[in-house]
């Protein structure tokens, strides 16, 4: 039984031998396409990309670079995982250089024993890998304004997918022994800054990971090096980086960035305090801003996800929204990570304008920017999740609306 | 009996005792130094005062540069005015517009400020420009020094101005 394939494998070596014997000697194969012969680079230790690929993160121009951020090239994307190096950033007092092995994670406050972990204990503990978006909410907020950005990099890169690998802070609770009528986590970080937020111990409880892992490696130091809180479908500011503190509470501790920053104003002046689920938001990554068009077959594809869980359905109009079709949703398809979507279509050559909407597990439907801006104004910052729309002019070529 | 009182004290001690038994316990020293975190009710305000006139001098060295001479902004974000803009088209958010507590204020210099070099102040030093951050924005008079419980007493002019989440709240 097993010799059966190896005769097969002779035969068919020899056959293409005499092929390629004979299609030498045909006149219409020019001589000098032999195909490769140069010998190729040594094996290394650390892979690069292709010198021919270049899609990168695009750095805003601004006064410091270490309280800035960087956008992934989502136009660009391929599949739902986002390559480590081009997970968007942001940082507020620049990305510290920490040795793991002096790094700790203290866990005190209102609990029965507090204790001080190295990065080394923690990852004797049990773990898990989870595949989920980050997004900051600050994310397509120039959508408020009347200049919309006009790539998706700079419109909606501020949201990445990755894996993450990292011990369950429910399991950390336990061993400390959290108090029963406490109510809050605050998170700190090992950054200038000392980055901190608060956070309802229900969701410390539920799927939020110490994580230390990120798409099979180490996290990288601008993801927060060795240890980052990650909190599922939240907003980004919340998976605080560099983790080195978690204080056990009765109540929040209202620091900066979750009451001057974070926080979202409405029309009437007040604002909307510790708004952290990331609502249901798609965007069409090709064709998108940016790129060039050619008449005939197009597959139109983008991105969907839910803070609140999975996404159901992606619909998605060639013309402005009068008509919709569903896109094929392709598998996985993840909570709280992005969702795939296909739809095959044909561009005639004129002027099309191209809008994705998504219905998450909730029955949620990502509302039209009209809708949205009706409710909470245009000056609430944070949390823009409108309908998104590209138009693809008569030469081809792709912008926003 | 003996024996049913030893099973207990062991079922009690297990319920009690860690799973893992993995990291160890800090000392009070260790958790002390690291606890900065101070809450809107004033709770873990370290001991120390500041005045006005003290913060006028640190604020003109250390922080007129990126907020302005006055807090009116610069290289950086404004501190102070915006009062009664938050509701128009044009709104100003700054600490003394939009911060609800003055604990935020002294948290956050303290953790983060100077933004190039922070921990540079003292504790003092950190009263005194939260001092005069709050004279700047007519929140304390010129005359005012401030400590953890007069700091926990102030009441922001924006106080009242937040509520909760009411997501979902918007059908297409």
């Amino acid at each position: 039984m097993e010799r059966k394939p190896r005769i097969r494998r002779r035969q068919w070596l020899g056959a293409t031998a005499l092929g390629a014997t004979l299609a030498a000697c045909r006149r219409d194969v020019p001589v000098e396409d032999e195909g490769p012969r140069m010998l190729g680079a040594t094996v290394r230790a650390y892979g690069e990309r292709s010198p021919y690929e270049t899609a990168a993160r695009a750095l805003d121009d601004e006064r410091f670079l270490e309280a800035s951020q960087t956008r992934t090239p989502l136009g660009e994307s391929a599949g739902i995982l986002t390559p480590s190096s081009l997970h968007y950033e942001r940082h507020h007092s620049g990305v510290p250089r920490i040795d793991p092995a002096e790094h700790r994670l203290l866990i005190h406050g209102m609990v029965g024993r507090p204790l001080l972990f190295t990065v080394e204990d923690l990852r004797r503990l049990p773990s898990v890998s989870r595949i989920y978006f980050l997004e900051c909410s600050g994310n397509s907020g120039a959508e408020w304004g009347s200049k919309p950005a006009p790539t998706a990099q700079m419109s909606h890169g501020l949201a990445s997918c990755s894996e993450w690998t990292g011990v369950p802070l429910s399991l950390l609770l336990a061993e400390v022994a959290v108090q029963k009528d406490a109510k809050w986590i605050v998170a700190e970080g090992a950054d200038a800054c000392k980055m901190q937020r608060s956070l309802p111990i229900s969701k410390a409880m539920d799927d939020i990971l110490v994580a230390w892992g990120q798409n099979g490696e180490a996290l990288r130091p601008e993801q927060g090096y060795p240890l980052r809180l990650f909190v599922p479908g939240w907003e980004g500011n919340v998976s605080v980086k560099w983790l080195r503190r978690i204080l056990v509470a009765e109540e929040p501790t209202m620091g900066r960035d979750e009451t001057s920053k974070y926080t979202d104003l409405m029309p009437d002046g007040t604002a909307r305090i510790f708004t952290f689920p990331m609502e249901a938001k798609s965007l069409i990554t090709y064709p998108s801003g940016g790129h060039k068009l050619k008449p005939g077959f197009c597959e139109i594809t983008g991105l969907a996800w839910s803070g609140r869980g999975l996404i159901r359905r992606v619909e998605v109009s060639p013309d402005g929204g009068r008509t919709w079709s569903d896109a094929a949703l392709q598998e996985p398809r993840l909570p709280k990570a992005f969702t795939r979507f296909r739809l095959p279509w044909r561009w005639d050559g004129g002027i099309a304008e191209l809008q994705s909407r998504c219905t998450d597990e909730t029955g949620y439907v990502q509302p039209a920017r009209e809708a949205l801006t009706a409710v909470r104004g245009v000056k609430s910052t944070y949390h823009y999740n409108g309908v998104k729309a590209w138009m693809v002019a008569a030469d081809g070529s792709v912008s926003h609306v | 009996m003996c024996k049913c009182a030893l099973l207990l004290c062991a079922a009690a001690a297990l319920a009690q005792s860690p799973k893992y038994g993995v990291g160890r316990t800090p000392t009070p020293g260790e958790i002390r130094q690291w606890d900065i975190s101070v809450r809107p009710d004033g709770k873990n305000l370290p001991s120390g005062r500041g005045s006005v006139a003290e913060g006028k001098e640190i604020y003109a060295k250390r922080c007129s540069k990126c907020h302005g001479d006055s807090g009116q902004g610069g290289d950086s974000v404004p501190l102070v005015g915006g009062r009664g803009t938050l509701n128009t088209s044009k709104p100003l958010k700054t600490v003394e517009s939009y911060w609800p507590y003055a604990t935020t204020l002294f948290d956050y210099i303290n953790r983060a400020m100077p933004f190039k070099s922070p921990g540079m102040l003292s504790t003092n030093q950190v009263y005194d420009v939260t001092a005069y951050v709050l004279f700047l924005g007519k929140i304390v008079p010129e005359n005012a020094v401030l400590d953890a419980d007069s700091l926990a007493k102030i009441r922001m002019p924006n106080r009242d101005g937040f509520v909760p989440d009411p997501r979902p709240d918007v059908k297409r």
